[in-house]
């Protein structure tokens, strides 16, 4: 009898629950995550061990940024590790000139590439998941012809910026935190930020409503570009060297993961910036617990899996209602 | 003469969906060797008839009898079993697949070693479709062929399944007039071979060039059912759209009040618009303050007009010009830059953004207005949609409510609300009322008079017509794309109205059947 009754009155509660889990799921994880490792993990509480979680987590989390923009925008960029290639070994040809003409060459290569892949999409029709594809592949052959292997990068500005902090804050995490502030600001205050997230939901409208469709889509996959520019020239900072075959492997489905962790829907029409930023430190602390507690790291995968799984679930139950 | 025989026969059907009562006891009979008309305008039951004969619905209430035997049909694929086949308007084949393979799919001929006798299936091909008049390489993937072709591919593989009973739903809506008769000469073999067609189409001269009987809905009831000879076609027009001939009212029931005052100088002049199948050189001015309605059948350009009015439909010839000033045709942002807006028919998927809040709807279009250097002012915005939400009595939870969740009345009123935000010279109203409870239709039909008063120009399109006639100062009347009539004065009445649309279908059957002998 009890569990009739209780039967009755799960799916309110359920539905709620679901609700409260995409909205708050991840702070809540990040939360439970840092209360584990406070108390079962040594040498966890250390100004070191902060720092260089910090550190790890910056060039993804700024290119999660982007990525949330396109996907907000019903859309996705799987052009960005390649990006982040293309970026590093244009670094390493332009350092000559010093490292800010460095970096501006960087995040114009990302902003070319990402006005390509934005016009594709805007003008030809092309599903953004094979136009950035399309770039993906092209970036990086374009990185490894730039400069065809590993160079190390001998500059004491980038090197300060890869390693150096202020009052103990890395200046990477510094940045990446100025970024995420600025790109929440775009989306919430800006036209193009709201325009965005009208496309995002409903393009047929958005049109309808005469908006500048296709210059906002295209500047969504600018503003991606740019951003993982950005990331591509702080890695190569922090690592002290620039390697175009292997950065930013990968990174395209960690900065997803970010994302939709985070609690940005991949069906468009809305970006949740502050959740992005916790979905990839959350990513990052949940690796960091499991080589700390000398698990493979197979073990991280799957329980990255287990964690998207959770996210993808939590928004699916919220969309049926 | 005796009957001929009833093959599918529907008695008392009833279907309810939430909310809405789609098929109120329905009576439906298709008999061997007879084409049946099925017509109605949107929302009357023809689809849903038609998906429950061929097994997509079950009926809530009411027996199908098929050939003499109670019957009920699981799948759509029963029903293609027992013998009932259907031509949709979209033609459902596959279109990467050759010709034969779609005109054989699942019954390919085979050879001794269970596979696929290409030759035989090509040959065989060949010679029927032949007989539909389409004379191509039936190798060739489908989607090499016109629409038009691809129809016949789709009604003969229909056809040859050994079908008792043919279900056509407007095939003729994507066929040139030499295609059509082709269709016309097929359907009259099926009736000779004693084959039920059930037809479905809005055009009048088609209905009277190949039907016998006729049955009409209307919001789910059937209301006439007989031969089609005993009907003409005032008559018909009369039963789809629910008004008595001389059927004169002393009082209206809508809310609109009258005619306006309005100037002399059209502030939207729209001459020549012209776009291939759809439209053919429409002219038509509005004036400040005036409301012209814009009248028609379904599917008879009235939605496509105001499209390309708004600039929402490439055009391929034809001018617009707002207030003397000439606008670029095929682009929205021009044509509401120029004071244009449109009110789309299909409020759901092309109005409201559904996620986001009363607020950003209603801030969309004006945002560039309300923002400085592209930073949004939200006082601006505030200031807007407090006006709106008041002026227009939207009832939300508050402006922080997102617009899917509203009625559709009042996610009407947060489009209007859109639109008034930007002070447009021209308003489209695309079925402004469709679908809205009887409250906020009347407060609706109030604000489009008081628009009109403040010296809008309003283009009014209604299915509704004692909305569409009490409405509109002058209405313009379509027919399959062009303009074939004009009411102005003291014959913008429903009787007149009826008349136009008849006597338009009238003209085209007399030319059409000049042409076919």
């Amino acid at each position: 009898m009890t569990d009739l009754a209780l039967g009755k009155s799960l799916p309110a509660d359920r539905a709620q629950l679901m609700r409260w889990l995409q909205d708050y799921g991840v702070y809540a994880g990040v939360t439970a995550l840092l209360l584990f490792n406070v108390v079962f993990t040594e040498n966890f509480v250390s100004g070191e061990n902060f720092r260089t979680q910090a550190v790890q987590v910056a060039p993804v989390l700024i290119v999660a940024l982007g990525m949330a923009l396109a996907i907000g925008s019903e859309g996705v960029d799987l052009s960005v590790g390649s990006v982040m290639a293309l970026a590093t070994s244009l670094v390493s040809l332009y350092l000559g000139y010093g490292p800010w003409l460095a970096l501006i060459a960087a995040i114009i290569g990302g902003m070319v590439c990402g006005l390509l892949s934005g016009s594709l999409i805007a003008y030809i029709g092309v599903q953004p998941i094979v136009a950035t594809l399309a770039l993906m592949v092209g970036c990086r052959g374009l990185a490894n012809v730039f400069l065809p292997q590993l160079e190390t990068v001998r500059d004491d500005t980038m090197a300060t910026l890869g390693t150096g902090d202020i009052l103990g804050i890395p200046y990477l995490a510094l940045i990446a935190a100025a970024l995420a502030a600025l790109v929440a600001f775009t989306v919430k205050r800006t036209t193009f930020g709201r325009q965005l997230l009208a496309i995002g939901d409903s393009r047929p409208a958005a049109q309808l409503a005469g908006l500048p469709v296709r210059r906002v889509l295209i500047m969504v996959y600018v503003c991606s570009g740019a951003l993982a520019a950005i990331a591509g020239f702080l890695a190569t900072a922090r690592l002290q060297a620039s390697d175009p075959t292997s950065l930013g492997n990968l990174m395209e489905l960690s900065a997803i993961t970010a994302v939709v962790v985070g609690g940005t829907p991949l069906s468009g029409g809305r970006v949740r910036i502050g959740g992005t930023v916790a979905g990839a430190i959350l990513i990052q602390l949940l690796t960091a617990t499991l080589i700390k507690h000398d698990l493979p790291s197979s073990a991280t995968q799957i329980a990255q899996a287990v964690v998207i799984v959770l996210a993808v679930y939590a928004a699916r139950e919220r969309g049926k209602q | 003469m005796t009957a001929p025989a009833e093959v599918l026969a529907v008695r008392g059907l009833t279907k309810r969906f939430p909310g809405v009562l789609a098929l109120d006891s329905v009576d439906f009979t298709a008999r061997a060797g007879e084409v049946h008309a099925l017509v109605g305008e949107n929302g009357a039951g023809k689809s849903t008839l038609i998906k429950v004969l061929t097994g997509v619905y079950h009926p809530d209430e009411g027996d199908l009898t098929y050939r003499g035997e109670p019957a009920a049909f699981a799948t759509p694929l029963a029903a293609q079993a027992a013998g009932i086949s259907t031509i949709y308007q979209e033609v459902n084949l596959i279109p990467l697949m050759s010709v034969a393979r779609n005109l054989f799919m699942d019954r390919e001929p085979k050879n001794r070693l269970g596979l696929i006798d290409f030759r035989r299936m090509h040959t065989e091909a060949t010679r029927i479709l032949r007989d539909y008049g389409v004379g191509v390489d039936v190798r060739r993937p489908l989607r090499d062929l016109g629409v038009g072709a691809q129809q016949m591919v789709a009604l003969a593989r229909a056809v040859s399944v050994d079908a008792r009973v043919v279900i056509m739903d407007e095939p003729t809506s994507s066929l040139e007039p030499r295609e059509v008769q082709t269709l016309f000469g097929v359907i009259r073999r099926l009736r000779e071979q004693g084959i039920a067609v059930v037809y479905v189409s809005h055009r009048m001269e088609e209905l009277y060039a190949i039907c016998d009987a006729v049955t009409v809905l209307r919001d789910g009831r059937l209301v006439h059912t007989g031969p089609l000879a005993d009907t003409d076609r005032l008559t018909l027009v009369s039963l789809m759209l629910g008004r008595e001939l001389g059927e004169v009212r002393a009082e209206g029931m809508t809310k609109f009040t009258g005619d306006h005052e309005t100037g002399t100088e059209p502030v939207l002049r729209a001459e020549h618009l012209t776009r291939r199948h759809e439209l053919h050189d429409i002219s038509l001015t509005i004036r400040p303050g005036e409301v012209v309605g814009l009248g028609g059948l379904l599917g008879s350009g009235r939605t496509e007009t105001a499209k390309a009015i708004a600039g929402a439909l490439p055009l391929g010839s034809g001018k617009v010009t707002v207030a003397g000033a000439p606008v670029r045709t095929g682009s929205t942002p021009a044509a509401i830059r120029a004071g244009i807006s449109l009110l789309p028919e299909d409020r759901k998927s092309e109005g409201i953004v559904p996620g986001l809040s009363v607020r950003e709807n209603i801030a969309l279009a004006a945002l560039p207005q309300m923002s400085r250097f592209g930073l949004v002012s939200e006082a601006a915005i505030d200031k807007v949609v407090e006006t709106f939400m008041k002026r227009l009595q939207i009832k939300a939870s508050g402006p922080h409510q997102k617009v899917g969740e509203l009625s559709g009345g009042n996610q009407q009123k947060v489009l209007l609300a859109r639109w008034l935000a930007m002070q447009p010279k021209v308003l489209l109203l695309d079925e402004p009322t469709r679908g809205i409870d009887v409250g906020a239709k009347a407060e609706v039909q109030k604000l489009i008079d008081e628009l009109a008063e403040d010296g809008l120009g309003v283009l009014l399109i209604s299915s509704d017509v004692e909305e569409l006639i009490e409405g509109s100062d002058r209405v313009v009347v379509l027919r399959d794309g062009a303009v074939v009539g004009e009411l102005t004065g003291d014959d913008v009445t429903e009787d007149r109205l009826l008349q136009a649309i008849a006597a338009a279908a009238e003209e085209a059957a007399d030319t059409t059947e000049a042409v076919t002998p």
